[in-house]
């Protein structure tokens, strides 16, 4: 049994004459949040779905505790226990908090053929649950809609634990929340971490991946940068290297040239 | 996992109790996608109680009979409402009903078979139909207005064109003498509790025939069909797993297929409701009148989506109620019926159904910015 959760080795995958990802190495142990970042168009969605099952990796492997899986559909990943929560969260605004918990896997009561959606059971499930994470859900019937938006990332990651998940992929949590709102998703992501749980956190955002993340994972035009432990590297050095550190130096002196020009 | 033991303490964080409002139950019942369309209920029959109280409209033959035309449309008004939560419209009902009929008829009259067997023969072909719908709009991804259309045409051409083909008219008779004594005729053409209108008529409580018969026979077949189908949707609706999926679906088809509802398979069982809902319809109609008619069901699914509508369901899916709909079914079933109890000439219904779902888009469209608004 290796001590690595899940590991990427020399991970590619192409598009006819596209490279989208290419010799993608990472590795990740229980209880580490793992931060890819990346600017658009690095290859990051290329890389979620990959994890999540969507694309089969053409060159490489991916080995889940120890052993190599080829996934076969979103659905094998799920069962492996990588869930992933998505940018658009897959709840629906205008479902109650419960009926969005349980979506697709509802508790059931009753004989067969007759089998009822156990209502009671899951609204005592999904209180209980966001109470945990301190979301007082006062009535679990309510429309998500009339969530924030942390509380909705809340809920949506919330739910992927409950259903058993162990490595936890998040696209981008925190990008449309504000400042109050997102650290109260890190920290809760750090909590998830702390149970258990290997995560890997997926941003642009360096200042909200920093404090979080206990290494790493630079991707650049579908290449990784490396993977660097929070120690060995700085927060100024991460943002240089995410957007291509020659790019904004080259950024810097043509601003001082506009600015030279302007006086 | 325990989380218990070392919970961070966000709870500060959310707790804005003194943000919120409290809610009051009006409030909560305002939320519910149905109220409308009781509300307009309830306000239709204080009117007509009000204006045609004195005419006979609400003795018992009166209440039946438009009762009797509510449910007719109440039957395909709530499958059409099923589909809608669900994220689809159906154009087809109408030209399904058209089709259902010669279904039933020719085979029945032409080529005689049996007419229990002509029955099982239509509700066959509306689960081919239903299914082709549904498979269409999900494999194609184009929008089920347009796929419906074209199916509201291509069946309603067909039903005329195989009509005049086999029987050289557009109309087919003599189903009437065929439905006694079969098995399953009855369930679509029986007046139920016939006893009950026997006994009233025997207190004097109703109005006789001059032969001492009751005028109002019994409760018709379409009322007994709409209350069992306004029952079981909703309980599908709002007890079991599939109505969660159907409410998913219809919310975002994406976010339900990656938490794992099967959208495609919820979508294409939707397309078969409205098309067996529609041949319900037919069965009762045909054997009702004892024709079939290529032309029956003429826009029919128009009136279905409308009281959907005016029931709280949204166009663009993920909220409604069936009982909404059957509410919906009842107010335009009662206005149709009702109207000729009055001074005010018939020919103002249509204002009065396009009036009313217009009020109710607005009203749907607010409930609905009250329901998903963030805090």
């Amino acid at each position: 049994m290796s001590d690595y959760l899940i590991q990427f080795n020399n991970v590619s995958k192409f598009f006819g004459k596209v490279i989208a990802l290419k010799d993608v190495t990472m590795k990740l142990k229980k209880g580490e949040i793992m931060c890819l970042l990346g600017d658009n168009g690095a290859g990051k969605s290329t890389l979620i779905k990959t994890l999540a099952g969507v694309y089969k990796p053409d060159e490489g492997e991916i080995i889940i505790e120890g052993e190599k899986i080829v996934f076969d559909g979103p659905k094998d990943a799920l069962d492996m226990g990588i869930a992933t929560v998505y940018q658009d969260l897959a709840l629906v605004s205008l479902m109650s908090v419960t009926r969005n918990f349980f979506m697709g896997r509802e508790p059931l009561k009753g004989l067969p053929f007759f089998k009822t959606f156990d209502l009671e059971k899951a609204n005592k499930i999904a209180a209980e649950r966001m109470g945990q994470i301190g979301i007082d859900v006062r009535d679990p019937s309510q429309a998500v809609g009339t969530m924030s938006g942390g509380e909705r990332q809340c809920l949506a990651i919330s739910r992927a634990i409950y259903f058993g998940a162990k490595v936890l992929v998040l696209d981008e949590p925190t990008s449309a929340l504000g400042v109050h709102q997102a650290s109260v998703v890190l920290k809760y992501i750090v909590k998830a971490a702390s149970q258990g749980l290997a995560v890997i956190l997926i941003t642009h955002n360096v200042h909200h991946a920093y404090p979080v993340g206990n290494s790493f994972t630079v991707l650049n035009r579908g290449k990784s940068l490396g993977t660097y432990n929070k120690k060995d590297i700085s927060r100024e050095k991460l943002l240089s290297m995410m957007a291509g550190g020659e790019e904004l130096d080259k950024l810097e002196v043509e601003l001082k040239e506009i600015n030279r020009l302007a006086n | 996992m325990s989380t218990k033991s070392k919970s961070i303490h966000t709870k500060s964080s959310f707790n804005q109790d003194d943000r919120l409002k409290k809610v009051s139950p009006l409030r909560m019942l305002l939320n519910r996608p149905e109220l409308g369309a009781l509300g307009g209920a309830i306000l239709v029959f204080i009117f007509f109680g009000v204006v045609a109280g004195d005419t006979g409209m609400f003795s018992a033959f009166g209440m039946l009979n438009f009762f009797d035309v509510s449910a007719n449309l109440g039957i395909i008004a709530i499958a059409a409402a099923l589909l809608m939560i669900g994220g689809e419209f159906d154009l087809s009902i109408g030209s399904m009903i058209g089709f259902a009929g010669i279904c039933i008829a020719i085979p029945a009259i032409y080529w005689g078979w049996p007419l229990w067997m002509s029955i099982i023969f239509a509700f066959s072909m509306a689960v081919i139909v239903g299914y082709l719908n549904g498979l269409l709009v999900v494999k194609t991804g184009l929008p089920s207005f347009i796929v419906t259309l074209a199916m509201l045409f291509i069946l309603r051409g067909a039903t005329l064109a195989i009509t005049r083909l086999i029987t050289g008219r557009t109309q087919v008779p003599g189903l009437r003498v065929l439905i006694e004594n079969d098995p399953i005729a009855w369930l679509f053409a029986t007046d139920t509790f016939k006893w009950f209108f026997v006994w009233l008529g025997s207190m004097n409580l109703i109005d006789l025939r001059t032969d001492g018969t009751p005028l109002a026979t019994g409760i018709p077949p379409s009322v007994v069909w709409f209350i069992f189908l306004a029952i079981l949707s909703t309980w599908v609706l709002t007890k079991t797993r599939y109505g969660n999926w159907i409410f998913a679906s219809g919310g975002d088809k994406n976010g339900a297929t990656n938490v794992g509802v099967p959208v495609g398979r919820v979508k294409i069982g939707l397309f078969i409701t409205t098309a067996v809902a529609s041949t319900i319809f037919a069965t009762i109609q045909v054997l009702d009148a004892g024709s079939a008619d290529t032309m029956r069901g003429s826009l029919k699914e128009l009136e279905a989506i409308a009281a959907a509508v005016v029931g709280g369901c949204l166009l663009t899916g993920g909220y409604g109620s069936a009982i909404g709909a059957a509410f919906g079914a009842i107010i335009f079933g009662t206005v149709s019926m009702g109207i000729f109890y009055t001074d005010v000439d018939t020919d103002w219904f249509k204002v009065f159904l396009g009036a009313m779902m217009l009020i109710a888009v607005i009203f749907n469209n607010y409930i609905r910015k009250k329901v998903t608004e963030s805090k």
